[in-house]
């Protein structure tokens, strides 16, 4: 057998947010075999959550992933409601719905910067994050925080979305979606983006189906699942919305598949505000019976799936998580392999493995009262560099 | 299909060799079976019938360990479990990697993780455990004790 060169990249790289380790066996600028280790990261949630009550639980997976703050939780309590069988008030449904579809807005948003920065085409990434902005800010108006927003408890939502809050939810949205059109345009007809996306890593139906890939990775695939639609919990099955696929199973189909859900979830957003109805937003259960439930819920990535086992007392016996990315992933074996090294990270960042980013861009001197927005930051940015020209004596 | 329907199939072709149908609302249901039969009904259900493998749950039940493996039927809208029984002092069962690559990474999770052998499936090494961790010592079982972090080691 003759030597094969590998590229090892990570588990700590600069390139990389979050660790893991991919190894990549090339012969000259082809990529002929892929591995990938992951559990850099493992936090050990599941034997956590044994050791919590019910209620606890649900902040543990709330930071299971730092964009999906909403996901694990919705999941988690649906589990459990399935255990008991408790109804959820009509109002907390279209809350639940409301909060899904702003983080998958915004997670969407942060997958086409960080596909933009991975192609090399910066300009993308800043736009796509500060498009994202709109978004986070209605998140911190309406649930107190950008991210980990604990809405979510058993039974209902923790707090109600005020009558001043609609029209400000609005504003931002039509802000948001003027962006988006400017994005979409910069990006969908981008000769550029196009060679470098279009029938690279490849995901054929057959494989999408055997490897049960989910959400925009299956979707771009054609394979027609969306949990919103088959297995409907919180109010999506009350207003009118698209599941939207594509066949070709490329790179470019999956941004296709992101980019038009933002519209549908903008969509959606809007319904709800108009049709929910008032009324209680939780319904208060006091125990949980012994039993099993499984919770589902469409993720910004896919189907995220708990399996929850209850003896009867207030903690789970066995809560099991199964995030959309665990499903995802396998898949580089079909899409990274016959391709070049320079294509391997754009692939391999197309099924939108989760990433972290709660930090916030806002600077706050409680000594001198002093609040800095984006201008402030651009001119300390500026200010920055002049003293280091100066420093170096550059002109 | 509706989930009767599919249970209904399920029995008629494995016969007495479904142990227990639990239907516990239209959306969930669970079916016990005998562990042998794992390949053959994972190949009717993600094969035959077409149901999507969601994942496979190990429960750790003191005296057995139980592996529950979901099946959704996304145009149906229900989840079916299979459950199968495993004795805990030595658990085994065939892989059914052989009929779904996606079991892949599930079936190694449950190995490191519960001391499970997945006979047929030949790629069992560490997914998320560190590749220095003791052999025989399972962190999800309910025997494992969390070693007491020693504050002197950084």
């Amino acid at each position: 057998m003759s030597y094969k060169p590998t590229i090892p990249i990570g588990p700590y790289h600069p390139l990389q947010e979050e660790p893991e380790f991919y190894k990549l066996v090339v012969d000259g600028e082809k990529v002929v075999d892929v591995d990938v280790r992951i559990g850099w990261n493992h936090r050990g949630i599941e034997k956590i959550s044994e050791s919590k009550s019910f209620d606890q639980s649900i902040f543990i997976v709330e930071r299971i992933c730092g964009i999906c703050s909403s996901s694990h939780p919705i999941t988690c309590v649906q589990a459990v409601e399935d255990i008991a069988g408790i109804e959820v008030p009509e109002r907390a449904l279209y809350i639940r719905s409301i909060i899904q579809e702003l983080e998958r807005l915004h997670s969407h948003m942060l997958w086409v910067g960080l596909a933009g920065h991975f192609l090399g085409y910066n300009t993308v990434f800043m736009w796509g994050w500060k498009y994202r902005e709109p978004i986070c800010d209605i998140m911190e108006t309406v649930t107190g925080n950008r991210q980990n927003y604990a809405m979510l408890k058993v039974g209902g939502v923790r707090r109600d979305i005020e009558k001043e809050h609609v029209s400000y939810i609005l504003t931002r949205l039509d802000e948001f979606l003027r962006q988006l059109d400017l994005l979409k345009g910069a990006v969908l007809d981008d000769p550029v983006i196009h060679a470098r996306l279009k029938g690279v890593g490849i995901l054929t139906k057959e494989k999408a189906v055997d490897y049960a890939a989910l959400g925009p990775t299956a979707r771009a695939s054609g394979v027609d699942i969306d949990v919103r639609r088959d297995h409907p919990y919180a109010a999506y099955d009350r207003i009118k919305w698209n599941v939207i696929t594509q066949s070709e199973g490329d790179v470019f189909a999956k941004t296709v598949v992101r980019i038009l859900e933002m519209y549908e979830s903008v969509s959606i957003i809007r319904q709800c505000l108009d049709d929910m109805p008032k009324g209680p937003i939780d319904s208060k259960p006091k125990d949980i019976p012994p039993g099993e439930g499984i919770g589902q819920v469409e993720a910004p990535r896919g189907e995220c799936i708990h399996y929850i086992k209850s003896d009867g007392t207030n903690s789970p016996v066995r809560h099991k998580v199964r995030a959309p990315t665990y499903m995802n992933f396998p898949t580089f074996r079909e899409t990274v392999i016959g391709q070049t090294v320079s294509d391997a990270t754009i692939i391999l960042a197309a099924i939108d493995p989760c990433y972290c980013c709660t930090e916030r861009m806002l600077v706050v001197d409680t000594e001198d009262k002093d609040l800095m927005n984006a201008q402030g930051l651009i001119r300390l940015s500026q200010e920055k560099t002049r003293r280091l020209k100066d420093e170096m004596g550059i002109k | 299909m509706t989930i009767d329907e599919v249970l209904g199939k399920i029995s008629e072709r494995f016969g007495s060799n479904v142990l227990k149908v639990y239907k516990k609302n239209e959306k969930r249901a669970y079916v016990d079976i005998y562990p042998k039969d794992i390949v053959e009904f994972t190949k009717y259900i993600f094969k035959g019938l077409g149901l999507r493998f969601n994942i496979a749950s190990a429960v750790d039940d003191f005296g057995t360990i139980e592996i529950l493996y979901h099946f959704s039927l996304d145009r149906g809208g229900f989840v079916i479990t299979i459950r199968a029984v495993l004795d805990k002092e030595d658990p085994d069962i065939d892989t059914i990697t052989t009929v779904t690559r996606s079991a892949w990474w599930i079936e190694r999770e449950i190995h490191e993780l519960f001391g499970v052998r997945f006979n047929g499936n030949h790629d069992m090494r560490p997914l998320l455990l560190p590749d220095d961790w003791p052999q025989g010592v399972y962190p999800l079982r309910k025997n494992f004790v969390v070693p007491k972090r020693d504050s002197r080691k950084a």
